[in-house]
């Protein structure tokens, strides 16, 4: 069991309401009993709302325990937590629970209740009518990709990456400004865990939360960060965009995790629009004009440089068309610009 | 079989008697137990001693704790109720904590996260999640009980082993036969029903049936 620290002080907040969904950590420490070092280890940051936060780093190096202590799961022995105006320890435990969603790995669904039932735990705990409840529930399941149908259905009728859905429907179920993530994805297959990424970067484009997502996963991380801490032994090493990070790494320690040599990684930060935009300025005349001469190949201008690069080499042409979402040619994309992007990056360290 | 056929009202009343000794027994256990399980449940190091107690009551000959308990609650179905409720403890309080501590930590977790109070985690969550043990725990105390009640006939607490014990001083095998076949009747009953229930609770936690 984990103590619980005094609930209210003070300066408690009347309403209980928090009033943004801005997050700072300021010098938080967590030391277990009968470890050597420090969970956490004076810890300081602040996320933006709306910012998908990705909590990069090895197994043991703090960041499910700096998570945990953002809804309390875990209490920090220094060090204040914010979210908007109120400093966490001032807000009733349970209130501020119910207004931050939180999905694990093994999604911890309950299984003697319907998906429906799951759901709308945290709804019910803030006293929902019935209706309210049943709309919702239908909104959520359609959000995450899931069939009506399912509503009736036990978490164990379900596959794991079904539940791991429901999971995250039950997280936003009260409409959250905040949702923490514990490696939510790590053990779903691989073709789920794509999809439920993609899912994710959908879901918080749509609804701007301000997401915590902790993984040891650099792919993951780099696929869904606005922003990244890499932390290591309980201290933040790094805070920055992927980019940032990919072509400025602090220390030796982030060059090996992300990989910052990783040609193919530096691809996957970069959308063909960059591209686009980044010649546009210099010699757009010709490049609008060689487009009729590329092969049927195309790509959308919000794919990675990565998959273009890919397509490339599938394609076996020089170049490929772009295309934007009505299928009107934009421009093209060829082998040289990929270089250019990774020369020019790469002289930026 | 004359004699139960002409005393059919007779043993029914016994047989009555017996199994309203059964209910209050459970009621009584379950009214102790299921603190106590919680208790020991949280407070981690009491499990061992606890555990360690009950298990040394279950070990005294019921006998010799029905007649213990004579000086200090005279004759009846007081120092019955009160041996056969420490005897059933044992097999509550292990099923029930055996219950508490297996329902899945990340269920706990999510239940934590989501903002449940302790009350609503033990009444949504372990509770139902704990209730197959616990259903398994009374079953064996309703059959222990229903057992070791008819050795509390001795100290005037009623129920069927009158039938035995009157029959084995009188030498009469009737009377014998008619008690015994009632409380099988009743053990066997208890058993198929609470079993029943235990199956429900079971497929309803595996989340199997609406």
């Amino acid at each position: 069991m984990v103590k619980q620290a005094p609930a209210v002080s003070s300066t408690s907040n009347e309403s209980g309401v928090i009033s943004s969904a801005e997050i700072v950590c300021e010098d938080v420490t967590r030391q277990f009993p009968n470890e050597p070092r420090p969970a956490v280890d004076h810890v300081s940051f602040k996320v933006a709302a709306g910012d998908l936060v990705v909590l990069l780093g090895p197994s043991g190096c703090g960041k499910t325990t700096l998570l945990k202590m953002i809804n309390r799961l875990y209490e920090p022995d220094a060090g204040k937590i914010w979210i908007g105006k109120d400093e966490i320890h001032n807000l009733l435990v349970n209130l501020l629970r119910r207004q931050i969603g939180y999905a694990i790995q093994q999604v911890g669904l309950f299984p003697h209740m319907t998906i429906s039932k799951n759901i709308s735990v945290v709804p019910r705990l803030l006293g929902w009518g019935r209706e309210r409840i049943a709309d919702r529930s239908k909104y959520l399941l359609e959000l995450v990709g899931l069939p009506q149908a399912y509503l009736t259905r036990y978490p164990r009728q379900l596959s794991g990456g079904e539940q791991q859905r429901v999971g995250l429907a039950r997280a936003l179920a009260a409409d959250p400004a905040i949702l923490l993530m514990d490696e939510p994805f790590a053990a779903v297959d691989a073709i789920n865990r794509d999809h439920l990424q993609g899912e994710l970067l959908q879901i918080h484009s749509k609804l701007h939360k301000t997401i915590l997502f902790v993984t040891h996963d650099v792919e993951e991380a780099f696929r869904l960060a606005d922003k990244i801490i890499i932390m290591q032994a309980g201290k933040l090493v790094q805070y920055g965009t992927p980019i940032e990070i990919v072509t400025r790494p602090q220390n030796k320690f982030v060059e090996e995790l992300v990989g910052t040599s990783n040609m193919l990684r530096r691809l996957s930060l970069f959308n063909v629009q960059s591209v686009l935009e980044a010649r546009s300025s210099q010699s757009f005349e010709q490049a609008v004009s060689k487009v009729g001469q590329t092969g049927p190949a195309v790509i959308h201008p919000q794919d990675d440089l990565r998959s273009a690069l890919s397509m490339l080499l599938n394609s076996g042409g020089d170049s490929l068309k772009v295309v934007d979402q009505h299928g009107q040619p934009v421009g093209q994309i060829s082998f040289n610009d990929l270089r250019a992007v990774l020369v020019e990056n790469a002289s930026k360290n | 079989m004359n004699y139960l056929i002409n005393n059919f009202g007779y043993v029914s009343q016994l047989f009555g008697q017996h199994l309203q000794l059964t209910l209050v027994v459970l009621f009584f256990s379950l009214l102790i137990s299921i603190p106590l399980g919680v208790l020991i449940v949280h407070i981690r190091w009491l499990q061992g001693p606890v555990l360690g107690i009950l298990g040394v009551i279950y070990t005294i000959p019921s006998l010799s704790l029905f007649v213990l308990l004579i000086p200090l609650f005279g004759l009846g179905t007081t120092p019955a109720v009160i041996a056969l409720v420490s005897y059933a403890q044992l097999l509550l309080v292990r099923n029930w904590v055996i219950g508490l501590i297996t329902v899945d930590p990340a269920v706990i977790e999510a239940a934590r996260g989501m903002g449940m109070n302790s009350w609503q985690r033990f009444t949504q969550v372990e509770f139902p999640l704990a209730l197959p043990m616990l259903l398994a725990g009374i079953r064996l105390a309703a059959l222990s009980s229903i057992g070791i009640g008819t050795i509390a006939a001795y100290i005037n607490a009623g129920g069927l082993g009158i039938l035995l014990f009157q029959g084995v001083i009188t030498a009469n095998n009737e009377k014998i036969l008619a008690g015994s076949l009632a409380v099988s009747l009743l053990a066997v009953g208890s058993n198929y029903l609470l079993r029943f229930l235990e199956h429900r609770a079971e497929t309803a936690v595996r989340g199997e049936t609406r």
